[in-house]
Parts: C-alpha cells; sequence; structure tokens
C-alpha cells in the first residue's frame, strides 16, 4: 500500500500526456491521437537503435540514464493526495525541487555536450527560466508547509499533503488558491509548457526544451520522454494534493486524486489551447508574479 | 464579517501588486477602478450596527466616484493626449514586483508595532497593515513612474489607501468630513486631468521626466 | 454672521467674477472684495463674533493673526493687480527666455480663483475642525494652481505640474494624519470622537501617545509639503517664481504661512498632551533642514524670483525653529510671520516691477534699478535689509527672539547653526540684490514704464509696516502674541516659564539699547508692568 503512489505514477504519467494532447486536439476541432499514444511511442522508441554524434562524450550518454534515475527517486518523495509517499522525511520537499533540479542540470549538460550552438541556447534559456521559477517553487513550498503544518519547512511533504482538509480550506482557502495559482505557474514552467514554452514547435526561435533534446535518439529519448512525463505527474501531484482536500476514507481520497490529476491534464491542455507562448521578455515577468503571490501568501499566513 | 473584509483587502493587495506588474497604461486605469470599487464595499462592512444610511451613502459615493467617475475622466485625458500607451517606469516593472513585496512585508512589520487604542475595534486585522502597504505603493508608483497619467494613478492608488485606514478605523467621523474628502479627492484628479490636456497639448507628450526645464 | 461674511464675499465675487464680462467690473470687483475682507478681518480685532453653529468656524487667536496676515497681503496684491493685469492685457506675449509666441488664461478665470483662493485661506484660518482646516488647505490648492498657470507657456506649466503633485500628495499624507488622529482620539471617547479643536484640547490628556504622535508626523510631512519645509520644498522654486508677481507675493506670505496653522494646532495638541518634547525636536530639524538647503541653494541663485523663493524656505525653517524651541521662541515666531510675509510680499511685488521693465529673471541681466525705478530701487534695497533680518526693522528682533530663545534653551548646536545659516544668507543675497539695484541703468529697456502708484504703493505700506514694527508693535498684536505663545506653553512649567516670559516685552525698546544693554533691555518691562505680569501669572 505504500507504493501505491510510486506505482500510480510510473503507470499512469503517460497517460496525462495524453490526455493533455486529446485536449488540445479536441479545442482545435480535431479527433486527436488516442489517449495511449505516449505508451505505443515508449514502446517503438525503445525497440530502435541509438546514433551517436561524435562530438559527444559519455555525458551525453549517461544524461538521459541519471536524470530518469533522478526522476524516479523524486517520484518515490511525492505523496498523492492524502496517501503517504514510498518514503518521506523532514525536510524531503527539499530533497524533492533538487532532486528534479538535478535531472534538468543533467538533460542541460547532456544538450551542452553535443557541442552544437542550437543545443546551446535553449540550454542557456531553459536554465535562465528555472532559476526564476525555483524561488517560486520553494517559497510555494514554504507556504504550503505554513499552512498545513504551521511551522518550519522541514516537514515532510506527506505529512503536509495529509494535513489538507476541508477544514483547513475553509479557513485559510484565499491563501490557498494563491499558492496553488502560484504552483500551477511553475508546472506549466518546469514541464516547458505554453505559456512558456510550446512543445510541439520545431522553430529555432521559439523553441527551449525541445530543442536541448533535439539529438537524443532511440532508447535515451524514450527515457527522456518517460522522465519528463513522470515530472509532469510529480508536480501535477503536488498542486492536486494541496487542492484536493483528503477526506480520510482511502478509497474516496484515491478517487478524488485521481480525477484532480484528469483534471490538471484537462485544464493544461485548455491552458494550451487558449493562450499563445508569451515574449522572451514577459517569463520572467510571469514568474516574478508567481513569486509574489507565493510570497503573499506566506506574508498572509505569517500574519494569521 | 472578518473573513469578507479579509478577503476585500487581500483582493486591494493583489492589485496594488498587479499594478505594480503591469507596463500599460489602460490596463492599468482599469485596475484602478476595481480597486476603487472594491474599497466602495468596505464602509458596508465596518460599523458592528450594520450599515447605517450614512455608511450605505458613502459607499454608493465611492463607487460611483471611485469606480466610475475617476476612470472617465482619466480615459479622456488618455484619448486627448497623445501618451504612448506604454511606459518605461524608472524602477523595471518586474522589479517593481519583488519592491512591492518588500513594502507590503515593511508595512505587516510597522503594523504589528502599533496597538490599536481600546475602544477602537476593526473590521479586520488586515487594516493597517494593508492600508500602510497601499500608501507606499502608491508613493512608490509616483515616484517611480514618468507618465503625468501614472502620476496620477499613483496619487490615487494613495488615496485609496488613506480610505481603508479611515473608513475601518475613523468610521465615527462625521458625515460632512467624509463627503468634503471625497468630493476633494474628486476636485484634485479633475483638475489634475486638465493639467494633464494641457501638458499633451503643450509638449506632446506626456512624459514627466521631460518637464525639466526649471532647476538650479 | 461676519464668519460667514469673510468666507462668502470672497467666493461669491470669485464665483461671479467667472461670469462677469465687463473687465472694469472685474476689478473694481477684485478691490471691492478685498476692502471688504480687510474691514471685516479688522472689526474682528476689537469684537470677536460668536462661533458659528456646532463651532465649525470660530475666530481664535491664532487662527485671526494669520487671518489678518492673508487678508493684508490679499489688499496689497489686489491692487498691484489692477496695474499688474492693465500691462499684460496684450493678446499674445512673447516669451522673455525662449521667444515664442504664448497667450495668458483669461482674466476672468485669474480673479476668480484669486478670490476663491482668499476664501479657501479664510476658510483654513478660521475653522476649528480638523477635518474643515484640511478641506480648507486642499481648496487653496486647487485654487491655486490656475493662478500659477497665468502665463500658458511650458515652464508655467511644469511648474503647476509639479506643484498639484506634490501639494496633493502631502495634503493626502495630512488626511492620513487627520484618521491617525482621529483613532488617537477614540481612546478618550470611544463613540463621540471628533475632531474640534477645543474638544481635543480638553481631552488632551486622555489621547493615546503613540497614535498622537504619529498624527503629527504625518500633519507635519502633510502640511509641510505646503508649507515649504526641506525637504519637501521643492514644488516652491518653480512655483513661486514662474507664476505672477501678485500671486508669488501671495503664495508666499500668506499661503505658507495657513499651512504652518495647521502644523501649529496639532503641535499645540501635542504639547497639551504631554507630547511636546516629541512634536518639538521634529520641527527644529525640519527649521534647521529648511534654512540650509536655502542657503545652499541662495548662495547659487541665478534668478532672482527663484531667491526670494527659497528665501520663503528659509524663513519658514525659522518659524518652525522658534515654534520648536517653545517659550519665547514661539512669540519670535509668530511675530516673525508677520515681518516675513510683509516683507516678501513687498519683495515680490517690486520684484514683478524689475520684470516687467527689464524683462528679464536674470540676475546678471538686471544692474541699476536705483535709477531705472527709484522707488522700486529703493524698496528693493530696504527689502533686502529687511529680509534678511538687519535693524531697524523688525525681522531683526524677531529673528533675535528666536536666537535669544535657543541660548536660554541651552542648544548651542541650534544657535550656531541658526546664526551661521543666517549670515549664509545675508551674504548670498546681498551679493545679488545689491549687484541688481546699484550699477548704472541701461540705456534701453524693454519697457519703458515707471514707477506707478499702483505699482509701489501697496509695497511702500508693507515695508513701511515692517519697519514700524521694528520700533513699536500695536497693542492689540501684542497681547495675541503672548496669548498664543502661552497656549503652547508646557503645562508643567508654569512660574518658571513667567520668569523667561518676561523677555517678550523686547519690543517697547528702542534700538540703541541693543548689543551691550541687550539683556537689561530684555528683562525690562513694557509701559503697563503690573498688569501685563498679573495676565502672565494666570
Amino acid at each position: 500500500m505504500r507504493f501505491l503512489p510510486l506505482i500510480l505514477a510510473l503507470i499512469l504519467s503517460p497517460l496525462m500526456r495524453g490526455i493533455i494532447n486529446r485536449t488540445k486536439a479536441r479545442f482545435a476541432g480535431r479527433q486527436g491521437p488516442p489517449l495511449l499514444q505516449p505508451y505505443y511511442d515508449l514502446w517503438k522508441l525503445l525497440q530502435k537503435g541509438a546514433v551517436y554524434s561524435t562530438t559527444t562524450t559519455w555525458i551525453f550518454r549517461a544524461g538521459p540514464i541519471i536524470s530518469l534515475a533522478a526522476t524516479l527517486v523524486a517520484a518515490m518523495l511525492m505523496p498523492l493526495g492524502g496517501w503517504p509517499a514510498a518514503m518521506s522525511f523532514s525536510g524531503d520537499l527539499i530533497v524533492f525541487a533538487y532532486l528534479l533540479g538535478l535531472g534538468r542540470f543533467l538533460t542541460v549538460v547532456a544538450a551542452l555536450d553535443t557541442g552544437s550552438a542550437f543545443e546551446g541556447m535553449g540550454a542557456s534559456r531553459e536554465v535562465f527560466y528555472s532559476a526564476l521559477a525555483e524561488p517560486a517553487l520553494l517559497l510555494g513550498l514554504a507556504a504550503i508547509a505554513k499552512i498545513s503544518v504551521g511551522g518550519s519547512i522541514l516537514s515532510s511533504l506527506s505529512q503536509m499533503h495529509s494535513q489538507i482538509s476541508l477544514h483547513l480550506w475553509a479557513e485559510s482557502g484565499v491563501v490557498l488558491v494563491f499558492v496553488a495559482l502560484a504552483l500551477f505557474i511553475v508546472f506549466l514552467t518546469e514541464n516547458s509548457r505554453i505559456p512558456v514554452d510550446d512543445p510541439t514547435t520545431h522553430l529555432e526561435l521559439t523553441m527551449i526544451h525541445e530543442v536541448m533534446v533535439l539529438d537524443h535518439s532511440g532508447p535515451d529519448f524514450a527515457f527522456i520522454l518517460y522522465g519528463a512525463s513522470l515530472k509532469l505527474w510529480l508536480l501535477g501531484a503536488l498542486i492536486v494534493g494541496l487542492v484536493v482536500p483528503s477526506s480520510g476514507i482511502w478509497v474516496v481520497d484515491l478517487l478524488a486524486d485521481l480525477v484532480g490529476m484528469i483534471a490538471i491534464s484537462v485544464i493544461t491542455g485548455a491552458v494550451e489551447s487558449m493562450m499563445a507562448r508569451l515574449r522572451l521578455v514577459r517569463v520572467p515577468q510571469l514568474l516574478v508574479g508567481a513569486g509574489a503571490l507565493a510570497v503573499l501568501a506566506l506574508v498572509l499566513e505569517y500574519k494569521n | 464579517m472578518g473573513s469578507l473584509a479579509d478577503t476585500i483587502l487581500i483582493i486591494v493587495v493583489l492589485l496594488n501588486l498587479a499594478l505594480l506588474g503591469t507596463g500599460r497604461l489602460r490596463p492599468s486605469i482599469r485596475l484602478v477602478a476595481a480597486q476603487g470599487m472594491i474599497l466602495g464595499l468596505l464602509p458596508l462592512l465596518v460599523s458592528e450596527h450594520g450599515a447605517g444610511l450614512r455608511l450605505a451613502l458613502l459607499a454608493v459615493a465611492t463607487v460611483a466616484l471611485k469606480g466610475v467617475a475617476f476612470p472617465k475622466l482619466l480615459y479622456r485625458s488618455l484619448r486627448s493626449s497623445n501618451a504612448k500607451h506604454e511606459i518605461d517606469p524608472v524602477v523595471g516593472v518586474t522589479a517593481s514586483v519583488p519592491l512591492g513585496l518588500l513594502l507590503l512585508a515593511g508595512s505587516f512589520w510597522m503594523a504589528s508595532r502599533f496597538q490599536l487604542p481600546a475602544g477602537v475595534e476593526v473590521a479586520s486585522n488586515l487594516v493597517l497593515p494593508v492600508a500602510l502597504a497601499t500608501i507606499l505603493c502608491g508613493l512608490f508608483l509616483i515616484i517611480t513612474r514618468l507618465q503625468a497619467l501614472n502620476q496620477v494613478l499613483g496619487y490615487l492608488v494613495l488615496e485609496n489607501g488613506i480610505f481603508v485606514f479611515g473608513v475601518a478605523l475613523a468610521h465615527e467621523e462625521p458625515f460632512l468630513v467624509e463627503t468634503g474628502v471625497l468630493l476633494d479627492v474628486f476636485v484634485g484628479v479633475f483638475v489634475m486631468g486638465i493639467a494633464i490636456f494641457h501638458i499633451s497639448r503643450t509638449f506632446d507628450h506626456i512624459d514627466v521626466k521631460q518637464l525639466s526645464r526649471l532647476k538650479d | 454672521m461676519t464668519i460667514a461674511a469673510l468666507i462668502l464675499i470672497p467666493a461669491a465675487s470669485g464665483l461671479l467674477s467667472f461670469w462677469l464680462p465687463s473687465q472694469l467690473g472685474r476689478r473694481a470687483l477684485l478691490v471691492a472684495a478685498a476692502v471688504m475682507h480687510l474691514g471685516l478681518t479688522l472689526s474682528l480685532w476689537s469684537a470677536r463674533p460668536e462661533p458659528t453653529p456646532g463651532s465649525w468656524l470660530a475666530v481664535d487667536t491664532p487662527g485671526l493673526l494669520f487671518l489678518t496676515i492673508a487678508s493684508t497681503l490679499f489688499m496689497a496684491s489686489a491692487i498691484y493687480c489692477t496695474g499688474y493685469l492693465s500691462h499684460e492685457d496684450v493678446a499674445t506675449h512673447i516669451d522673455r527666455e525662449e521667444r515664442f509666441l504664448f497667450s495668458n488664461e483669461p482674466e476672468s478665470v485669474f480673479i476668480g480663483c484669486l478670490l476663491l483662493f482668499l476664501a479657501s485661506m479664510t476658510l483654513v484660518t478660521l475653522s476649528q475642525h480638523f477635518g474643515l482646516l484640511w478641506v480648507g488647505v486642499e481648496a487653496t490648492t486647487l485654487a491655486s494652481a490656475p493662478l500659477i498657470y497665468f502665463h500658458r507657456n511650458h515652464r508655467s506649466l511644469e511648474a503647476t505640474w509639479k506643484y498639484l503633485l506634490i501639494c496633493s500628495v502631502g495634503i493626502a499624507l495630512a488626511l492620513m494624519g487627520n484618521f491617525v488622529l482621529a483613532v488617537s482620539a477614540s481612546a478618550a471617547q470611544a463613540h463621540d470622537v471628533n475632531l474640534h479643536v477645543t474638544n481635543l484640547l480638553a481631552n488632551a490628556s486622555k489621547l493615546d501617545g503613540v497614535w498622537l504622535k504619529a498624527a503629527f508626523l504625518f500633519f507635519l510631512v502633510g502640511y509641510g509639503t505646503k508649507m515649504g519645509l526641506a525637504p519637501m520644498h521643492t514644488w516652491l522654486p518653480d512655483a513661486h517664481s514662474e507664476a505672477p508677481s501678485p500671486v508669488s507675493a501671495l503664495l508666499s506670505g500668506a499661503l505658507l504661512n495657513c499651512a504652518f496653522l495647521g502644523i501649529f494646532r496639532v503641535h499645540q495638541l501635542c504639547t497639551a498632551a504631554g507630547e511636546g518634547e516629541f512634536s518639538r525636536s521634529l520641527l527644529v530639524v525640519f527649521g534647521l533642514m529648511s534654512m540650509s538647503v536655502a542657503a545652499v541653494f541662495i548662495l547659487r541663485a541665478r534668478d532672482f524670483k527663484r531667491m526670494l523663493a527659497y528665501s520663503s524656505v528659509e524663513h519658514m525653517g525659522i518659524l518652525a525653529i522658534g515654534v520648536g524651541l517653545g517659550g519665547a521662541g514661539v512669540l519670535g515666531a509668530i511675530f516673525h510671520a508677520f515681518n516675513h510675509s510683509f516683507t516678501k510680499a513687498a519683495l515680490f511685488l517690486a520684484a514683478g516691477n524689475i520684470l516687467l521693465v527689464y524683462d528679464t529673471k536674470s540676475i546678471n541681466d538686471v544692474r541699476g534699478v536705483q535709477r531705472r525705478l527709484p522707488i522700486t530701487g529703493a524698496l528693493w534695497l530696504a527689502g533686502f535689509l529687511a529680509i534678511t533680518g538687519t535693524p531697524p526693522f523688525g525681522t531683526f528682533l524677531s529673528e533675535f527672539t528666536v536666537l535669544r530663545a535657543a541660548l536660554d534653551a541651552d542648544r548651542a548646536v541650534v544657535a550656531t547653526l541658526y546664526l551661521v545659516l543666517l549670515a549664509i544668507i545675508f551674504i548670498g543675497m546681498a551679493n545679488v540684490m545689491l549687484k541688481m539695484s546699484q550699477g548704472t541703468a541701461p540705456e534701453s529697456t524693454p519697457n519703458s514704464s515707471k514707477d506707478k502708484l499702483v505699482s509701489v504703493g501697496p509695497s511702500l505700506v508693507l515695508a513701511s509696516l515692517v519697519f514700524m514694527f521694528g520700533f513699536y508693535i500695536p497693542k492689540p498684536l501684542r497681547n495675541a502674541f503672548d496669548e498664543v505663545t502661552l497656549s503652547v506653553r508646557e503645562k508643567k512649567d508654569s512660574l518658571e516659564e513667567s520668569a523667561t516670559i518676561v523677555p517678550l516685552r523686547v519690543e517697547n525698546e528702542t534700538l540703541t539699547a541693543i548689543s551691550t544693554e541687550v539683556q537689561s533691555a530684555l528683562h525690562e518691562h513694557g509701559t503697563e508692568p503690573k498688569t501685563d505680569a498679573e495676565e502672565i501669572r494666570e
């Protein structure tokens, strides 16, 4: 039972991507790819051979693998709503944030390793955005810690999420909304979604995340895609755990959380369909706004 | 009762931050108008005796003036002037928001040092810090924005902050003074609107940074 | 009735003159309203009327003093305006600095706003309620903004904009001060709080100290902006130099005092509540800052109207220092308000004449005023002596009284700074004004007017009043000064204070007694020793 969130994450994370793509297609009036398409893609990629450029070194081969490993460890730390995670200890939310950071770092390094200016450009933009998103993420986590456990950031994610009940929502609803909004913006940024980055574009001027993984192929690419879906799931679970109150009955909680994850996917798809990508200079403003919301939530919590 | 007032005040703070973070004149006018209208609800929540006639009239007057009349005046000034609709503030838009947060934290700290005297009930604990924060935000806007219209908006935000304080804490003041205050702000904004019209006609812009011929 | 008339006559005349088509009629209305207002004000000295219903407006001593100053100055300006406006009555003007064409504001707007300005100043001086006082000060800002923008060129527009924005911000802060004061007062009577001055003074000991101090701070910064205390004075040089001269005279001489009245009333309240120490120290700090800023900028003056404006900043600083020192300093400050207002108005009106003839505000381009315009030149010189505090003018006595108060209070630093700054300003102004008035007159000046009665008469009267104050102060005035001084006396020093109040009788001594005999001169009583001393000890 302890491993339920982990198992669900491993199995269901590509499905999230499928739901997002389906939603976007429906908004566009198309039928859209099947919901299980990401699984088929992963399977296809695993069966292919990989091609490596001669300028790359062992970093390029190791990058996707270590990054996936980091994301898997992070998956062990993330609870799903009221369900405690496989591993939890005090301060694990900081470890979580930085495991994701490690994954990103390795992707960036692998991109730089190719020696192509194209990937380098994507890498620099990606790092710039993450630098701005990180304070927002940590402040949001601090705000959750303050609201739910009333205390230090050194509590565990599982503890915090289990404390989010209807009662808490009634008390500090407004503040939770702010934190949820801030974390949603971070979610969009970390997963390279519109309005920060367009996952479907392949134009030189507009790619950020996509450009970094352009040179990977075969199983490496499969690992990267799977790692990205896992990251999508984990950050989504962070928000769902915050938004969906836990009632104590495990079946209800589980269903509610799964519905929440579907809802987040649909919302992300909707946002992607309704907005255009922001100009590069506007993204810092968006991220500062997210950080501001998180700080506002913290300040209001401390006041009370 | 308490939490509705809390929500209103939190929305006011959000609008302040949004104002600091926006770079364009039209949305700024809309944000200030929204702030004024939301504040119009505050008089109805302050008195524990329920909203009397006086407070209700004050609420209506506030909404009418701040939510409707001022934006109309300002839109007219904007239209008649050749204002560039983008502004280039002294402190960039991205940096203004964290500074605004700093001001907010500062006001919370300052407010915690003041004890309300006995016998004063207040609708919400957030009144004093939010009032101070809005005043500081208004002053910040006046100092850093370079379009004359934006400075008037900063002045309106300043007045909003003072209004929050006044309505929540000094609500025993006679009606005469409250309407006098509202009228004065109205005339003030009216006169400033005329001045902006003249500035734009004389200079072909309303960039205050270029109003610097007079110096020692 | 009299009180209502004092406000309604200028207000109604002002509104009427917006629509009156006849130019002569408007100017006549201006002078008539000024005469009526001055007459009513002087009648208040003999008989104080009853307060209006609800005690919103009443005549009390500080208000009456400042009202008298404002009314006298308005009379002088009104007479000067009749001449000034006939000069300005041309369709287009050529800007003196940049040689472009501009036009003036319609005269009806000018005269209307002047009268409304007088009405709002009267409201400020007569109001007994802090909120109403605030409304009056705001009204003065709004009424005087069009006055600054009389010459429709971009420099005066810039000055008007700065004036509007900075003073509005200041007044908004003063409004905050009103609200904080209300919070402080609700500690005294929770549900019956009102901001009537008399009410608050009666309940002074019950006011919450912390909130009262916060309120004083807001008022000081807020009304201080309007008064021209540094560092909130930045609008002052621009506004006072770009405005037409009669308006500058009113702004410097009357409006700054009215703003000071607001601060004074709160200071009275603080003293009565026991927080006098706080308010006094703040006043001294701001006063010294103002004097320093003024000294620096007067030394660098290149435009004589700006120099006069900075001189206003300096004198407002002296007012603040005087009240901040307490005791005899308050007497010096109030007396100084009279002297400064009359002198500054006379100087601005004379500057107006110089500006008209020489068509330039630059100091370097004006020479030989003494020869070209004899009476104006004499006024300029006399004004210089008066404004820098040279005997035998009244300014010397008032500035000396403030100095004396500093020495009596053992505040050596304040006294030294005060003297040094006064000396610096003297040197700065001497450099400028002597240079301007002496020398050979230029062969041809842009305008060939001579001194007319209407353009020098008012200044002569004002200057002679200041001269008279050096020797003799009318008894009612003296009593009023004493009354105001006693009203901000700390409650705890009652009898010891009366010993140092004795030096208040300084004005009755002739100036030959100054210097070595100054000590004995200060301790001698006036003409009615017993009755005055009895009055003090009550």
